[in-house]
């Protein structure tokens, strides 16, 4: 059988990004691969959070900033005006670089999303929350104290909290900011074990400075630089036998 | 370097002078209503209207008078203000539009109360035709105190910290849910700051319910917020200018600043608890 379906699952189409005059991305075109972790490398201001939250309209909260070309999303461009943010925004998790979960109980951070999204039952919400810490490794940890404030948690437990959030909303994509550079080297362990984990529901796309962290656990790698996506190839590639001159001199760290 | 020692030691103490005036003077000024009015204070001067054309008996209907006057100015005042802060600050595009409502809230801060009491009287009284009354010296005290609380709002608001937003909106929670879920519970104990200080300026004010309030003298507690009522400031001004005994009463009039002084204190400190309860809640 011949399937004619792509197993993209977002597609960016010739996209120019400006923040008011000034711009941040200049004619990128990239496609992600579901339920594939691709990660996004370069050199500080090169564009990656711009690109990521381009792609849950995020960036739609800073004032003056335009967006051309197309993001594609189950064939749709998300940025066509007949669009709702918010909704494209429950399919497109996002985890920030600094955990920030609410200033609320364990319980009512994870089931904050679903509640407003229309799931009452409390039932349901109990095991939508059993469901979400599990997924992200955090159950046993907090499942005597989920009535504590998140506040009181770690930072890496934080963070896991953020990332069972975000799941409990039931995303397609999960789009990570950094997620582990505000931990410590055991809590991102965890945080990577667990991307590991997540990719067989989830297509993850995330930024990262660690090169070793994009190496480990990514099966994609686009490299930016200066708003310009240089090299998108599988991450083994990538990283062993780049096509562009100055991806190869970007990982062996001899400019930055 | 003794020389600078020098220089540094009584730059201290003046820092320490200037405080120690101000607490002092604060001080003074209590200790000295507290002493003249306590003698006034009793049971049946809470408890009781006034008697013989005002030289004897209690302020009763002045306080509820004055409380009134207050709930309703804040009743009409905070949900406005917080309303106008979360458009200036959440929703409004930054631009000259913008900048000159800024300017005109913070001239309406500066205006004398006078003047708002001239404009409810014109506004409300007059040609709303609601007569002297509760409602007619709410909406004017609300008017008054309206800038304090939008100020304190904003500041309350932009005091939440930018990433609760990014969360809850990255979870598709649209905008007016994030605001009334997430900002709004957190700005509340600044707003209840801000509102503290309305409430204490409400109060204590004479000249805008002079004209669209208070009664001279009224026996007969209000049944409705048509009827026109007593309040504590107005009856002190009264008392020391306009009656036929302005001596003899003088311990009334001490009486009743120092029921007025406590009554706004005492709102003050529930304001207070009240935030610091909530701030014990939600920390971040
Ligand atoms: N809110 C903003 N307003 C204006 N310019 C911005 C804004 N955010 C980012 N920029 C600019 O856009 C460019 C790309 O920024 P971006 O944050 O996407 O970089 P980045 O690759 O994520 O960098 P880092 O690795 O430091 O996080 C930078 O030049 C930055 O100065
Ligand atoms: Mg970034």
């Amino acid at each position: 059988m011949v399937t004619l379906l792509s197993d993209n699952i977002i597609e960016i189409k010739k996209v120019n990004f400006y923040y008011g005059a000034s711009k941040a991305l200049t004619d990128v075109t990239m496609d992600f691969k579901k339920n594939k972790v691709t990660a996004l490398i370069g050199p500080s201001g090169c564009g990656k959070s711009t690109l990521l939250r381009l792609l849950n309209r995020m960036n739609d909260l800073i004032d003056g900033t335009r967006v051309e070309g197309e993001v594609v999303f189950e064939d749709r461009n998300i940025y066509d005006p007949d669009v709702d943010p918010v909704e494209i925004r429950r399919r497109i998790g996002m985890v920030f670089q600094k955990p920030n979960p609410f200033p609320k109980s364990i319980f009512n951070n994870i089931t904050y999303g679903p509640k407003l999204g229309g799931v009452k039952n409390r039932s349901e919400l109990e095991a939508l929350v059993e469901q979400s810490l599990k997924q992200a490794s955090l159950w046993n940890e907090v499942k005597d104290i989920l009535n504590q404030s998140a506040m009181m948690l770690s930072g890496g437990q934080q963070q896991r909290i953020c990332i069972a959030r975000a799941l409990a909303m039931k995303p397609d994509v999960l789009l990570m900011d950094e997620p582990t550079s505000a931990l410590d080297p055991v809590s991102t362990a965890k945080i990577e074990e667990l991307i590991e984990e997540l990719k067989k529901k989830y297509t993850i796309i995330i930024v990262t400075h660690n090169m070793q962290q994009a190496a480990r656990i990514s099966d994609y790698t686009g490299f930016f630089y200066l708003g310009k996506l240089i090299e998108y190839n599988p991450t083994e590639k990538l990283f062993t036998t780049p096509d562009v001159k100055q991806t190869e001199e970007y990982i062996t760290g001899r400019f930055g | 370097m003794k020389w600078r020692y020098f220089k540094q030691n009584l730059f201290f103490v003046t820092v320490r002078l200037s405080a120690f005036i101000i607490a002092l003077s604060i001080g003074a000024f209590l200790v000295y209503i507290f002493m003249n009015g306590i003698g006034a204070v009793n049971w049946d001067f809470l408890t009781l209207p006034p008697r013989d054309s005002m030289t004897k008996g209690g302020i009763m209907p002045a306080i509820l008078g004055t409380f009134y006057l207050t709930a309703g100015a804040i009743i009409i005042a905070l949900p406005l203000g917080v309303v106008s802060a979360i458009y200036l600050s959440e929703y409004a595009k930054q631009g000259p539009v913008i900048r000159l409502i800024r300017i005109g809230i913070n001239c309406l801060a500066g205006v004398p109360s006078v003047v708002f009491g001239l404009f409810g009287l014109g506004l409300f009284v007059v040609f709303l035709q609601f007569g002297s009354c509760i409602l007619s010296g709410a909406l004017t005290l609300g008017f008054l105190i309206l800038p304090t609380i939008i100020g304190a709002s904003e500041e309350a608001l932009k005091g939440v910290p930018q990433t609760f937003r990014e969360a809850s909106l990255g979870l598709g929670v649209s905008k007016w849910q994030t605001i009334l879920r997430i900002v709004l519970p957190n700005a509340l104990p600044g707003i209840l700051t801000g509102s503290i200080l309305g409430i204490g300026r409400a109060a204590g004010e004479t000249a805008p319910i002079m004209f669209t309030a208070a009664a001279f003298f009224t026996a007969k507690l209000p049944t409705s917020i048509f009827d026109e009522v007593m309040a504590l400031p107005y009856h002190v001004y009264v008392l020391a200018t306009a009656g036929t005994h302005i001596e003899e009463t003088r311990p009334i009039q001490y009486g009743t600043i120092l029921v007025l002084v406590a009554l706004v204190s005492g709102i003050d400190l529930i304001a207070i608890i009240m935030r610091s309860y909530i701030r014990k809640k939600k920390r971040w």
